[in-house]
């Protein structure tokens, strides 16, 4: 009997989907082979980028659990006055909430592409640029607020613990720069979206690579507001 | 070995009703609007850090698999991008031993100062 046949046994022991894994990952290389080379080399770089992010989120763990000095108090940190009011870190929950609705329009955006629908996936990912700039904008006031009113700084400042300033602005930073890369890609690909480029190539995956990239960016967020700004 | 190639060609046109992503749009804003109230609330201690936990990880999982399309990819490749990262618990592992060293240092030789 040959060796590479799956006995009775074989068959028992491995599931059918443990088995399409094994031949995936074996001598036949099929794991990338049916996606889009666009679509997994996207993959790859946000795992990439995932390890980037992760890196920064551990270093501020680091920073946080061996600060002696008391960390700052986010809520009260990010607090905003409304109406006379104070009221504790809404302009993050504003800023989680915007860019959530950018993740609702640019999953739509890639629908309507693999529809062909030109005018609704260019309109989506303008809308979704939309609430890009608009969070980029809203974290332009907040490090403005910081630095000029609360005189937060890298190295130190007034509420306590002085790694507080160097975490923040390096995590909300990268974060920002990725927001703003995605503004700009997302305007790129919705141009040519409306321009038939992809109609005439009768391939949209460009939409849902960058939508790939634009999901990354609110997931990161999911993670920095969940340790940073609430823990 | 053969393949699902006609499957996944149904997957490069396939057509999930818009009503599938308004859902899940919602339930991320409620997702998040629960974990801002943990705050605002002032839940503390071990409840806090368990609901800020839980909430990040069911809204990560909306994302990744609806949004992003995981739940629809194939099995090797969503094996290929989840496991890697999870090495990083190693990191988190190793990087919470060196603070607590790191504070009790300062704590205990430097007077409590940075």
């Amino acid at each position: 009997m040959s060796r590479t046949m799956p006995d009775r046994q074989d068959r028992e022991v491995l599931s059918p989907t443990l088995r399409e894994i094994a031949a995936d990952w074996s001598a036949d290389q099929e794991v990338f082979r049916h996606t889009h080379w666009g679509k997994a080399m996207m993959w790859i770089f946000l795992l990439s980028d995932t390890f980037i992010f992760s890196c920064f989120l551990t270093g501020y763990m680091t920073m946080r659990a061996s600060a002696v000095e008391p960390w700052p108090n986010t809520a009260e940190v990010f607090a905003l006055t409304i109406g006379g009011q104070s009221i504790p870190l809404i302009l993050i929950a504003i800023m989680t909430f915007v860019l959530i609705s950018s993740s609702g329009t640019m999953a739509m955006a890639v629908n309507f592409g693999y529809r062909r629908d030109k005018r609704k996936t260019a309109t989506l990912m303008l809308l979704t640029a939309l609430f890009g700039a608009t969070f980029v904008g809203m974290q332009a006031f907040e490090w403005s607020k910081l630095i000029l009113e609360e005189g937060v700084r890298p190295w130190g400042n007034p509420m306590g613990a002085p790694q507080f300033g160097a975490s923040f602005f390096m995590i909300t930073g990268f974060h920002g720069l990725h927001v703003s890369c995605g503004v700009i890609l997302l305007l790129i690909i919705a141009s040519k979206v409306a321009r038939g480029h992809y109609d005439r190539s009768g391939d949209y995956s460009a939409v849902e690579i960058a939508g790939l990239y634009w999901h990354f960016v609110d997931l990161v967020w999911v993670f920095i507001f969940a340790f940073f700004y609430l823990w | 070995m053969k393949h699902d190639i006609p499957a996944q060609a149904a997957h490069d046109t396939q057509q999930h009703p818009i009503s599938l992503y308004l859902k899940v749009w919602g339930y991320l804003f409620v997702l998040s609007a629960m974990s801002y109230m943990v705050d605002y609330m002032h839940v503390e201690g071990i409840v806090r850090w368990t609901l800020i936990i839980l909430f990040m990880l069911l809204k990560a999982g909306l994302i990744l698999s609806i949004f992003m399309h995981l739940a629809w990819e194939r099995l090797s490749l969503i094996y290929a991008l989840l496991v890697p990262p999870l090495v990083l618990l190693v990191l988190v592992r190793i990087m919470t031993i060196e603070a607590n060293y790191a504070f009790w240092t300062r704590a205990i030789f430097m007077g409590g100062g940075g």
